[in-house]
Order: C-alpha cells, then sequence, then structure tokens
C-alpha cells in the first residue's frame, strides 16, 4: 500500500538531540555514569562492616576534598536531569503518541519484566533518591540525624522498619533498571555482537545482582542486629 | 474446521472501527490464513455482507503485502513465518481468533485489516537507495566483498518491508526496519560512499513519520518473518552516531 512519496527528510531536518536515537545514546552515557557512581557508592559504604571509625573516617576523606566532592555532585546531578529529561520525552512519544489507538489483544513475545517495567522502576528510584538525600545528606528524612556521624545515622535510619523496606524495595527497582539498562546501552550505542553480547547480558544481571545484594546486606544487617 | 474470527471492521480511514464476530466454517488445515478470510468473504458476499479488506499479493512470504495481529501477535504465533504463510494446522478446530490491524501512528488504518504504510516509502526514499548510475551488470567479482559482510548484508536485505516490527513494538518504533535497511546497503562496497548521510536521513525520516523510539526489547525481532535481527539496531546507532560525530 503506498501513496507518492512526499517530505522526505534531510540530515538538516532533525539535530542530534531532537532524534530517537541521538536521545537513546545521551540516556546510555548518564546512565554508564550513574552506574559508575552507583558502584562507587556501594563499595564506600561497605566499609560500615570494618565499624564506625572506618566509614566516618571515608566520609571525612570525601568531605575534606570539596571540590572534588562538588565536581562529582554537579556532574551526577547534570546526568540525573539528562537521563530523565531524555527518558521524558521519550516516554511522552512512546507512551501517547506513537499508538493513538491500541491492540484489543497484545502479547509480548521476548521482553524482560525488567526491560518492560524501565518506565516505572526509573521515576520511583528517583523517588528514592530523594529520600536517600533527605534522610543521609540533609538530615531532614524524619529519622535521628548527627551531622558527620554517618554510621549512627545509618544505624539509627534502618532500625525504622518502614525506612528499610523502602530501601529494599528501591534496590530490587534499581538491579532491574540495571539488569535491562547496561547490556540495552551497548546497542544503544551501537555494539551487539553475536558471541558477546549474550555474554554482557549475563554479566549485566551478575552485576545488577551484586548491587542489590550488596546494598540491601546493610538495613538487613542493622535490623537484624548484626550492625549496631 | 471452523474458526471463531472477531476481526477489525472500519469502512474507511475516517471512520470509527469495532471488533465484529464472526463464524467461520468450510476450512481446512491445509488453508492459510488469508485462505481462510478468502473463504469467509465469499460466505459475505453471498450473504450481501461488505467483505473483510485485508492486503496480500505474492501469498508466498515475499512481498511484505500481507499481515495483520493474530491473537495480539503480529503475523501470528508461527514464528519466522508471514500471515499469508500461516496455516491452520496452527491452530485447533474452534479456536477463538482476534485479527486486527497494525497500529501506529505512522500506519493510519484505510480499511479493516489494511494499513498505510507509505511512511515506510519515505524512509526508503531518504537514503535508502544507492544513488550510482546503472548501467549493464558489472562483473561479478569487480568488487570484491569478504564473506561474512556479503552474508550479513542478505540477511539484513532479507526485510520485506512487512511492518511487523512497527505492530509488534510496544512503542510503534520503525528501529528494526530502518535499521535492517541501512545494515544492508552500509555493509557492501557500493553502499559504504553514503553510508553516514544515509544513516542520518533515514533516522531523521523515521523519527517525522511519529514512529516511537526503541527501548530494546527485541519483541520486533521475535515477531520479523525474515528473521532480522536485534545487530541490525546496533549498526544504524552506530552509524548514526558516528555521521553526527563527523557532520560539518
Ligand atoms: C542510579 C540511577 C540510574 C541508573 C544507574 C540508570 C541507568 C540506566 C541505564 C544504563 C539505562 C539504559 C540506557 C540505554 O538503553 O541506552 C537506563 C534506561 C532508562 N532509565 Fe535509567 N538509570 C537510573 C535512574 C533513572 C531514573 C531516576 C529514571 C527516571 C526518572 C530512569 C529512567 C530510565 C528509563 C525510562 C530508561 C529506558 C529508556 C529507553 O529505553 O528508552 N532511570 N537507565
Ligand atoms: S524488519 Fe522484519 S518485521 Fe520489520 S518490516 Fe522488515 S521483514 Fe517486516
Ligand atoms: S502476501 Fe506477499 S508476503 Fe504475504
Amino acid at each position: 500500500m503506498s501513496t507518492t512519496a512526499v517530505a522526505v527528510a534531510n540530515r538538516k531536518s532533525l539535530r542530534f538531540y531532537d532524534t530517537t536515537v541521538g536521545k537513546k545514546a545521551v540516556m546510555a552515557v548518564s546512565g554508564i555514569i550513574l552506574f559508575g557512581f552507583v558502584l562507587a557508592h556501594m563499595a564506600g559504604n561497605l566499609q560500615i562492616y570494618e565499624g564506625p571509625e572506618k566509614l566516618n573516617g571515608y566520609a571525612k576523606l570525601l568531605r575534606a576534598m570539596p571540590a572534588a566532592l562538588w565536581g562529582a555532585r554537579l556532574t551526577l546531578l547534570l546526568m540525573v536531569l539528562l537521563h530523565i529529561w531524555s527518558s521524558v520525552k521519550l516516554a511522552l512519544l512512546n507512551k501517547l503518541e506513537a499508538r493513538p489507538t491500541g491492540y484489543v489483544r497484545h502479547k509480548n513475545q521476548s521482553a524482560s519484566y525488567a526491560a518492560r517495567t524501565m518506565y516505572w522502576s526509573g521515576p520511583i528510584i528517583l523517588c528514592f533518591v530523594i529520600y536517600h538525600l533527605m534522610e543521609f545528606t540533609w538530615g531532614v528524612g524524619g529519622t535521628p540525624y548527627l551531622e558527620g556521624n554517618v554510621y549512627a545515622n545509618v544505624v539509627a535510619g534502618f532500625k525504622v522498619l518502614p525506612v528499610s523496606a523502602f530501601y529494599i524495595l528501591s534496590m530490587i527497582l534499581l538491579g532491574m533498571h540495571l539488569s535491562h539498562g547496561l547490556s540495552s546501552l551497548f546497542r544503544s550505542l551501537g555494539f551487539d555482537h553475536p558471541r558477546y553480547t549474550p555474554v554482557i547480558k549475563r554479566l549485566a544481571v551478575a552485576i545488577s545482582t551484586i548491587i542489590v545484594i550488596g546494598n540491601i546486606s546493610i538495613p538487613i544487617s542493622v535490623l537484624a542486629g548484626w550492625v549496631k | 474446521m471452523k474458526l471463531i474470527l472477531h476481526i477489525w471492521r472500519q469502512k474507511n480511514a475516517a471512520s470509527a472501527g469495532r471488533m465484529v464476530r464472526y463464524e467461520a466454517g468450510d476450512l481446512n488445515a491445509d488453508m492459510s490464513m488469508l485462505e481462510a478470510l478468502d473463504v469467509l468473504n465469499e460466505r459475505l458476499i453471498e450473504k450481501g455482507e461488505e467483505p473483510v479488506a485485508f492486503e496480500h499479493d505474492c501469498r508466498e512470504g515475499i512481498c511484505g503485502s500481507c499481515g495483520f495481529m493474530i491473537n495480539g501477535v503480529a503475523h501470528g504465533p508461527q514464528r519466522l513465518t508471514t500471515t499469508c504463510q500461516l496455516t491452520l494446522r496452527h491452530f485447533k478446530d474452534g479456536d477463538e481468533l482476534y485479527l486486527e490491524p497494525w497500529r501506529a501512528k505512522a500506519f493510519p488504518v484505510l480499511k479493516d485489516l489494511i494499513v498505510d504504510r507509505s511512511a515506510f516509502d519515505r524512509i526508503i526514499a531518504a537514503g535508502g537507495y544507492i544513488s550510482v548510475p546503472t548501467g549493464s551488470a558489472p562483473d561479478g567479482n569487480a568488487i570484491p566483498v569478504p564473506k561474512d559482510k556479503a552474508d550479513r548484508a542478505m540477511d539484513a536485505a532479507a526485510c520485506i518491508g512487512c511492518g511487523a516490527c512497527v505492530a509488534a513494538c510496544p512503542n510503534a518504533a520503525a528501529a528494526l526496519f530502518t535499521g535492517a535497511k541501512i545494515t544492508h546497503l552500509g555493509l557492501l562496497p557500493q553502499g559504504e560512499p553514503e553510508r553516514h548521510e544515509r544513516a542520518l536521513n533515514m533516522v531523521a525520516q523515521w523519527n517525522l513519520e511519529g514512529f516511537g523510539s526503541c527501548t530494546n526489547l527485541g519483541e520486533c525481532e521475535a515477531a520479523c518473518p525474515k528473521g532480522i535481527r536485534l545487530e541490525v539496531i546496533a549498526h544504524m546507532n552506530r552509524d548514526y552516531l558516528a555521521a553526527s560525530c563527523r557532520r560539518r
């Protein structure tokens, strides 16, 4: 079925970020940087198992380098804004515009649960990040907060069951987000190979699982009384 | 054999449509899905009703004309099979099937199960070609092509432009189709000179037509009757990104 071809695009019709491919590349790069932060953040926080001096010393060390700290914070903020802005633009296109009339019946054949719920896991992670900052950085999360005593704040915070539960749920969602995102980003940036892609997919799931376990071990240890 | 068919009936592009239930009898397992509709249409014509409009041409899985959703799956439940090649033996007597047209803003329904896929033609017109003068056929091996590239280009060239990838994609993205064309031409020496220009232009046209974006779900790959692989989407993204960096 075809009618006469008119209105054909040329390279000048859309700029890089105007296109879906450009926005996905921005999501992928910002996603990699955020992932780097998630890893480093977890590695830092696991020092909680080495006792209050170690963790509080680590926090003090970061504070002692204000230039690096603020550089990292601003970079992360920029990445978060780029990641979210792009995802919102794409979500509006995909969910509201691209298919105005839906199917009476529709069956997914391949997409994983994690992949299909990126538009849910993402925003919930955002809510979590905001609460997380309120609780442990700004001290306004409603749990006991002592300036400079990260260890005590974490223990006091996670003793509150709903706080721990929300934290654990959010980490599971972050793990799902990354289990799809960490392999998806390779294709967004142009890499897919029959030999390596299956390996990348398995690694993405493995790394996401490690992140979930590493992070939720902290509230669980606090609730179980192993860390006090 | 008998099937209960719920079919999307829509008079024309401007009117609203709805699902209508039909009991299609006198079928047998060797018939194709399209032949089942032929039989149903004969009965409808005998009764003085409007037959169900659907698109078809070759009926041998090579032209890309046919295709609709069968129980929520583009081209139906059999993998690597176009609707015209889907035989009724994959269904049981008395099965209930929902037949719906491809759904996408860029593929408006014209009538019943027929959608307007001109958007694909315009994506091709934006760069899915090689601008060399066509003369007499060149010598077979005048331009050497590495075997693996020839194979991959050939695999991508198998795309028949049916639109199932768009229909199956939860975002109605045209990534697999556009990627197949960009890969097919870009891998070959004849297509290499325009490789970057092609990626920029075809991606722009895909976007301007109102298709959605790729979220790497893989629904297109599962639905594609020609086995086009997600790899072509990576190829397209790579060409697009490289072209964006180098453009002047
Ligand atoms: C620690 C925080 C986060 C990390 C490490 C992260 C990482 C990633 C990665 C690596 C991808 C894959 C990109 C690609 O396919 O090219 C991705 C996709 C996505 N992210 Fe995030 N993300 C984070 C937070 C968020 C937030 C806060 C939101 C939304 C408010 C969000 C929404 C999305 C969506 C919707 C996608 C899918 C985009 C698409 O396929 O079109 N993410 N994320
Ligand atoms: S990529 Fe496959 S599903 Fe999409 S138009 Fe081509 S043949 Fe049809
Ligand atoms: S009618 Fe030609 S592919 Fe089905």
